[in-house]
């Protein structure tokens, strides 16, 4: 849906120092363009929960990270962010891809369409879905959105065809 | 209580772990973040406190390392010190990778190993007295890789491993302490958030 050259340059406009990640087959595209840019530090992780903390870190330090995940790897962060989020009260931004909402071909029934917006309101994040090239700027209306709240957020980005 | 039979000791030697923290506590410098969680953050709260400690209580399970990479890599010239327990250490192995591949030179990663989950009544962890800590440092990627099982040693070495370029991984053998509590909270975590994050600023 967008290039990587777009995100990155949209993370350098907001102000993001630091990305911390665990690739999918859409937003792990984005890393050459991440890593191309001087302002940006790419942070590669070994699961998900362990994004959250690193941000949680870089963001108790004074940085300004971003969480960019698939949605299973929201799954499987929830104590990560209860703690970051709800116990430490950090504003924590994510943006995390939505397996197979554009394209169940793959992978037909993929539970990851049931689940994965019922957690995000599970753990109060608040989110916006992103399912056409025309909404790039809503991605970073929310993120300043959230900031200035001093809320956690997310944006969950439609993948499959697009 | 006393001790469970199943936990295994490769160890003849073992350091008092109170001990063995207070020598970090002494070796930290003025502007040295310290990251706790579980038994050494129940120890650590029992010395004098500093605004740059980072008490992890509550935490999730094994997020200590990883919070103290994003602390180093936000704030490289600080050295940024983890005392992680082993049963911690455990729940998030790869964090060794994530370490070692971001490679901060300012974090220190210390883990206390006692070969059981303390704060839940001692029961042993996975693999204890088998795991060779400071070798999984090594093969994750870690260049500096310490390890002590004599006090008097690890004594004598703290202020210089506080201090070398990291990322450094030490393992400290130290022996269980049963029938203790748990750690409890220093006070809302929000608020002590706000106040950690004022004192980097200052």
């Amino acid at each position: 849906m967008f290039t990587g050259e777009e995100i990155a340059e949209l993370l350098e406009q907001l102000g993001i120092t630091h990305v911390v990640t665990v690739p999918d087959s859409t937003i792990g595209r984005w890393q050459p363009a991440i890593e191309r840019r001087g302002r940006l530090r790419l942070v590669r992780v070994c699961r998900e929960g362990e994004a959250w903390q690193v941000a949680a870190g870089l963001h108790l330090g004074g940085a300004t990270p971003i969480v960019l995940i698939q949605c299973t790897g929201l799954l499987e962060s929830g104590d990560a962010i209860r703690n970051a989020l709800h116990d430490f009260g950090l504003p924590l931004f994510a943006i995390i891809g939505y397996r197979s909402y554009l394209d169940q071909g793959t992978l037909p029934g993929d539970t990851c369409l049931v689940f994965t917006e019922p957690t995000l309101d599970a753990w109060k994040i608040d989110y916006r879905l992103i399912t056409e090239p025309s909404q790039l700027d809503e991605i970073g209306e929310h993120w300043t959105a959230c900031r200035d709240a001093g809320v956690p957020g997310a944006i969950l980005l439609a993948e499959g065809t697009a | 209580m006393t001790a469970p039979t199943t936990v295994r000791s490769a160890h003849l030697t073992r350091m008092p772990a109170k001990e063995a923290l207070a020598a970090v506590h002494a070796a930290r410098g003025p502007r040295d973040v310290v990251v706790t969680t579980m038994t050494p953050a129940r120890d650590w709260m029992l010395l004098p406190p500093h605004p740059l400690d980072l008490v992890l209580v509550p935490s999730a399970m094994g997020s200590a390392p990883s919070i103290g990479l994003g602390l180093a890599l936000a704030q490289p010239d600080r050295r940024v010190i983890v005392c992680n327990g082993d049963g911690s250490m455990l729940m998030n192995l790869g964090a060794l990778v994530s370490v070692a591949a971001a490679g901060p030179a300012n974090l220190v990663l210390i883990v206390f190993i006692n070969g059981t989950y303390e704060v839940t009544g001692s029961q042993p962890v996975p693999g204890a007295g088998l795991v060779d800590y400071a070798a999984l440092a090594r093969a994750a990627g870690f260049e500096s890789v310490h390890a002590y099982a004599s006090l008097d040693a690890w004594r004598d070495d703290v202020r210089r491993r506080v201090a070398e370029a990291g990322p450094t991984f030490v393992a400290l053998e130290v022996e269980p302490v049963y029938g203790q509590p748990g750690p409890k909270s220093p006070g809302p975590a929000r608020e002590r958030a706000r106040r950690f994050m004022e004192a980097l600023r200052g």
